[in-house]
């Protein structure tokens, strides 16, 4: 297939910069980052020191939102997941939905357990211990893992839609009861050894807003990632679709041609 | 709906009896996952009984993603699987045949594997309904979570390589469970393996109704 490349950019990018969705997308992420800005100001230099953590209650203001956007992800999957699956709903828009809200809930996994893991090394001395929240996060992201290999694999549209739904729904049903079998695993026999910071710290006055604003930064930035992804998804559907009906144009402009 | 299980299961038990490639190349593969743990784990230092719940899982774990590839390869050859979707049997009873099949399966190789932990690591077997309990639990929900994952990667080209990353982090809650039944049972304190056995018994619920569910879909587009 011949394309050349003004005309491979033409259609893609003419009508998607001026649509209404780019604006309110632009703001969110303006706003979000800009308020990331604002909660790492807040946290290094303004909040201060707690006194039982001293300097590394700072992590407080990163860890906790970026995990709460891991589950929001993954939860939001599982429920474009669902809508796609009903009759009724059924649109490619929550297909979309879920991968994008997927792939950028795997990325906040991530950043869960290696901000924890720093914090438990600061903490605890120790890179990773088998506690039961972080056993379960691990699990969930390679859980998760699984879900955008599975989404990778090319197929045909429809198909590909169908299959991710039911395996988000498989993947998200197994959440509870891993989250339960690992809490049990690591409670019912020895207690006691289950470490948990935010025990030990109480979050009051400026810090509690400061930890605030960071969940709602996260979250922002979160519905950014996932309007971009989003859109990225639909105008690589859109060039599928293009680059087939071009291809066809351009094989009946031989056969005349010839 | 039970009567096409039936005849699924049927024709998949007959299909590896008269082929055997569960005995021939399962049973051993499992057995030989024991042998290695003795040579992971030092035999003389008293590791592997006390991990012998454990291994004894694990291996199963391994055994019953090959019994699942293995239960939609038989599909895949001489389109097998266009029989199966034109058949007009209940895809709901499809699903719980061929689940069933897979248990069964696992059902033999779960015994040989208790023989092998007993002789091979000196396992010393108590308990035995705990034990029994914990077995039909943990095969029903791998049998049924396997056979969902298992015909979501029937038709893709990477099956080989993708079904194991799907289908292990959602079975990761029976060999959590199941370890812990059994050590509670050849420790000798049964009660507390109670909980365990009942978290089983809610993921085997939980994976066959959503197999049901969804096998229909998913045979459409395989």
């Amino acid at each position: 297939m011949i394309i050349t490349r003004r005309q491979a950019r033409r259609p893609l990018t003419s009508s998607s910069s001026r649509r209404p969705g780019s604006l309110v997308r632009t703001a969110t992420g303006v706003v979000g980052l800009a308020s990331v800005a604002a909660t790492v100001w807040l946290g290094l230099w303004v909040t201060p020191p707690s006194t039982n953590l001293g300097q590394l209650v700072r992590l407080l203001y990163i860890h906790p939102p970026v995990a709460w956007v891991a589950y929001l992800a993954f939860g939001v999957t599982a429920a474009a997941s669902l809508l796609y699956l009903w009759r009724r709903t059924r649109s490619v828009v929550w297909d979309r939905l879920a991968a994008a809200s997927g792939e950028v809930g795997v990325l906040f996994c991530g950043l869960t357990l290696v901000s924890g893991s720093i914090w438990g090394k600061a903490t605890w001395g120790v890179w990773w211990t088998w506690d039961a929240r972080l056993t379960s996060t691990a699990l969930l992201f390679v859980l998760y893992l699984g879900y955008l290999a599975l989404r990778r694999v090319p197929s045909d549209p429809g198909t590909r839609a169908k299959r991710s739904a039911v395996a988000a729904i498989l993947a998200f049903a197994d959440v509870p009861i891993s989250y339960l079998s690992v809490y049990w695993w690591k409670t019912l026999h020895q207690t006691g050894t289950v470490l948990n910071p935010q025990r030990q710290v109480h979050v009051h006055g400026l810090m509690a807003w400061t930890l605030l604003l960071g969940f709602c930064a996260f979250t922002l930035v979160y519905a950014w990632l996932v309007a971009h992804r989003y859109a990225v998804e639909a105008l690589a559907e859109r060039q599928q679709g293009e680059g087939l009906a071009r291809a066809l144009a351009e094989r009946r402009a031989e056969g005349r041609a010839a | 709906m039970w009567r096409d299980a039936a005849l699924v299961a049927g024709k998949d038990i007959r299909v590896e009896l008269r082929s055997r490639v569960a005995t021939n190349q399962v049973l051993p593969f499992a057995l030989l996952v024991l042998i290695l743990f003795a040579f992971a784990l030092d035999p003389d230092r008293g590791f592997l009984g006390q991990a012998a719940p454990g291994l004894f899982w694990v291996a199963v774990l391994f055994s019953a993603v090959l019994a699942v590839q293995r239960s939609f390869a038989i599909e895949a050859s001489d389109h097998a699987r266009e029989g199966l979707r034109l058949s007009g049997l209940d895809p709901a009873g499809i699903f719980l045949g061929k689940a069933a099949a897979v248990a069964a399966q696992l059902g033999v190789l779960e015994a040989v594997l208790t023989a092998g932990v007993v002789v091979l690591y000196g396992a010393h077997l108590e308990g035995a309904l705990l034990l029994l309990g914990t077995c039909l639990a943990a095969t029903v929900g791998l049998a049924a979570a396997g056979t969902a994952y298992g015909v979501l990667a029937a038709s893709l080209r990477v099956r080989e390589t993708l079904l194991p990353l799907l289908l292990l982090p959602v079975v990761a809650p029976v060999l959590l469970g199941a370890t812990k039944a059994w050590e509670a049972g050849l420790a000798g304190h049964p009660a507390q393996g109670d909980p365990w056995l009942r978290l089983l018994a809610v993921f085997a619920v939980v994976y066959l109704a959503l197999g049901v569910l969804a096998f229909g879909p998913l045979l459409e587009e395989s």
